[in-house]
């Protein structure tokens, strides 16, 4: 996974709250390969009617074409563990959304791929909100390491989870982590398989002589 | 371990603990991991990673998200064809016991898992689905995970999780006649909102639960996402251990009598600490529907559809663009709203008794609406139609289907059309969740039923006193 660090990019505005998953990526989607990119689904029946012609949504305007950070109201990601909410966000171009909230699984998903969620006080969020709309030239700086953003010449603290803010700044993936405890593994599943053997469906009962039945 | 007095969450998480890193976020062995044809991100990243299975036989598959629930065995749609045939592929590739469309056990996951035995007390429990929440109703620690996740736990069988808090949800006194454990969930997410609960592990406990039969147990931990919770449980009990007394995989004879030595101290313990604590009134509970397009947008039946708050503008502006995509008015009764269609279903109101509660209110009656009634398994199913159910729905003008996730997240053929209005006993009335422009109402079986006689959402109370 690449590291985060510091981001600079277009920043668009989503005045909304509760931009759930079913917004970020319509279900009828999931079935796609990855492998053909997430990107054109992203908030897809807020940005195209049936007929696919753009609505002229917020993240369509030219002023935000190219986005790379997406500011939003409290409770972003809320609704479904479907990772494709990342993937959409991830292959459109997002690298940080700003929210006073997140949902609990997008945001354990977002650090699994690298993106970052940076939770704001919602008075910031409104702040940087109220000026994105109206911003000459709409970009922020994110810097992880210190957790700020800044933007329109304001500076705002975000608070991030230390130990995600870690993973992102060093690009760690969990299997690796993962595999340096294996003898751990291997021994918890031992003693658990004795403590509590009916937790293994497959395993035989035990008689009372501690014996496995055939 | 410590001898401070712990609660269930705590014992449960304890008992699961493989390794804890200097961070604080702990390895967890996973007892049971559930995966569907939604798993297939999960799968590719196996491959690529040249990895197998560590536990087949800690893995259970089921064909629900995709599967069609009309015409089966054919599925007409070749995309959602190739979804279940990968599911296939994947299961006899890595050895994973497959609950398949064609398996008599086949059903919606979170509806399987408690009905054949596989869900118990104690166990820790995952998915890549965020309604495994509703396992934690037998004991268990269960909750929705992303396809990063359930790639690490077909590699490894365990999972990075940082310890989340406590909060303990009290439901004091009973609950009145025709108000559900759906009415019970819906009041919660109103009054906490839909992150309310986020960043914790939830406990319900207090008489009103323990009074609710196992089924409906199932259904208010199920809604536990929706109020943005890691996890919902509620400690084993009496109830608990008949209702898994017998089941196919449940340990049985002299091995579950045991076992259920073990799983009495599945408890908090007295004077353990939560980090919130919030107490609901059951008696102040009644039949209660959503107007907007979040679970948390809910309101007594006899309500009416809120205006916007001028003095919050950012209140104002959620209301005024949930009216808007909704069609409805300001100030307009919910007994005003007339439905176009009617889903009875899903995780989270699929099952036996959520049947039996809607045919109760249909049996008799004609429903205006057409509507579809799909068993939260095959298992139901049967054993709805030998309670002659299916002619009820049947007779009242609804279609009755095969079991599946169906109208609950349209990808599987099952939706409304556009700005269509449905009187549903699903868990999510996001924008589209249905099908583009749909718009849903989340209520409980009988109240879905009682729309569809009325052709308007209507008091299941006042049709139950007008006799047939």
């Amino acid at each position: 996974m690449d590291k985060f660090l510091t981001l600079r990019g277009i920043a668009c505005p989503l005045e909304m709250e509760n931009v759930d998953t079913d917004q970020l990526i319509p279900a009828r989607f999931l079935s796609r390969s990855r492998a053909d990119g997430y990107g054109g689904f992203l908030l897809h029946d807020l940005r195209f009617d049936a007929h696919g012609r753009p609505r002229g949504f917020t993240l369509d305007e030219p002023r935000y074409a190219g986005a790379s950070v997406v500011v939003a109201r409290r409770n972003f990601g809320t609704g479904s563990s479907r990772e494709a909410a990342v993937y959409a966000l991830w292959d459109y171009g997002v690298r940080c959304v700003v929210a006073p909230s997140f949902g609990d699984i997008f945001s354990g998903n977002a650090v699994k791929n690298g993106l970052l969620t940076a939770v704001v006080p919602e008075p910031d969020a409104e702040a940087l909100l109220a000026w994105l709309r109206h911003a000459g030239a709409p970009e922020l700086t994110v810097d992880l390491e210190g957790q700020t953003i800044v933007g329109g010449g304001l500076p705002f603290t975000f608070s991030i989870d230390p130990v995600r803010r870690l993973r992102l700044l060093n690009g760690w993936d969990d299997l690796d982590l993962t595999l340096q405890y294996t003898a751990d593994i291997a021994a918890f599943r031992e003693a658990r398989c004795k403590a509590h053997r009916w937790a293994f469906p497959a395993l035989p009962p035990v008689e009372r002589d501690g014996n496995a039945r055939s | 371990m410590s001898s401070a007095p712990r609660t269930l969450f705590d014992k449960v998480w304890d008992a699961h603990v493989v390794a804890v890193r200097e961070d604080g976020e702990a390895l967890l062995w996973v007892d049971r991991h559930f995966v569907h044809e939604g798993s297939h991100h999960a799968f590719r990243k196996l491959e690529e990673k040249g990895r197998a299975v560590a536990e087949p036989s800690l893995t259970f598959g089921v064909s629900d998200h995709y599967v069609p629930t009309l015409s089966r065995p054919h599925i007409a749609d070749p995309e959602i064809a190739g979804m279940v045939e990968r599911l296939n592929g994947n299961a006899a590739r890595h050895g994973i016991r497959l609950f398949g469309l064609d398996d008599p056990a086949q059903g919606i996951v979170h509806v399987v898992g408690p009905e054949q035995g596989l869900t118990l007390p104690g166990l820790l429990i995952v998915c890549g689905d965020s309604h495994t929440s509703t396992h934690g109703a037998l004991g268990a620690l269960a909750f929705g995970i992303g396809a990063s996740e359930v790639a690490h736990v077909l590699m490894t069988q365990t999972l990075w999780q940082k310890k989340p808090k406590r909060m303990r949800v009290t439901v004091l006194g009973r609950l009145s006649a025709h108000v559900t454990a759906k009415d019970l969930a819906l009041s919660i997410i109103a009054s906490i909102g839909a992150g309310g609960a986020q960043g914790h592990a939830v406990e319900y406990a207090g008489e009103a639960v323990s009074a609710l039969s196992v089924e409906a147990r199932l259904t208010l931990c199920n809604m536990s996402i929706e109020a943005g919770a890691r996890c919902g449980m509620i400690a084993p009990d009496m109830a608990t251990f008949a209702y898994l007394r017998g089941r196919p995989h449940a340990p049985k004879g002299a091995d579950f009598e045991a076992i259920v030595d073990e799983w009495r101290g599945l408890a908090s313990d007295p004077g353990a600490v939560f980090d919130r604590e919030v107490a609901i009134d059951a008696r102040l509970v009644e039949p209660t529907v959503t107007w907007g397009v979040s679970p948390e947008d809910a309101l007594p039946v006899g309500g009416t559809v809120p205006h916007a708050d001028l003095a919050n503008p950012l209140r104002a502006k959620y209301v005024a663009e949930a009216l808007a995509y909704m069609g409805l008015a300001p100030g307009q009764k919910l007994t005003d709203i007339a439905v176009d269609r009617v889903f009875i279903g899903s995780c989270t109101n699929g099952r036996i008794e959520d049947l039996r509660a809607a045919a109760a209110v249909l049996a008799g009656r004609k429903a205006v609406v057409p509507g579809l009634v799909a068993p939260g398994s095959s298992a139901v199913k049967r054993q709805a139609e030998a309670e002659g159910l299916d002619r009820i729905f049947e007779a009242a003008g609804l279609t009755w289907a095969d079991s599946g996730c169906s109208m609950c997240v349209g990808m599987n053929g099952d939706r409304l059309a556009p700005g269509e209005r449905c009187a549903s006993t699903t868990n999510r009335n996001f924008r589209g969740r249905q099908g583009p422009l749909s718009r849903t109402h989340l209520m409980s079986p009988a109240m879905v039923a009682a729309a569809a006689v009325a052709g308007r959402i209507a008091d299941v109370r006042t049709l139950a006193g007008e006799g047939q």
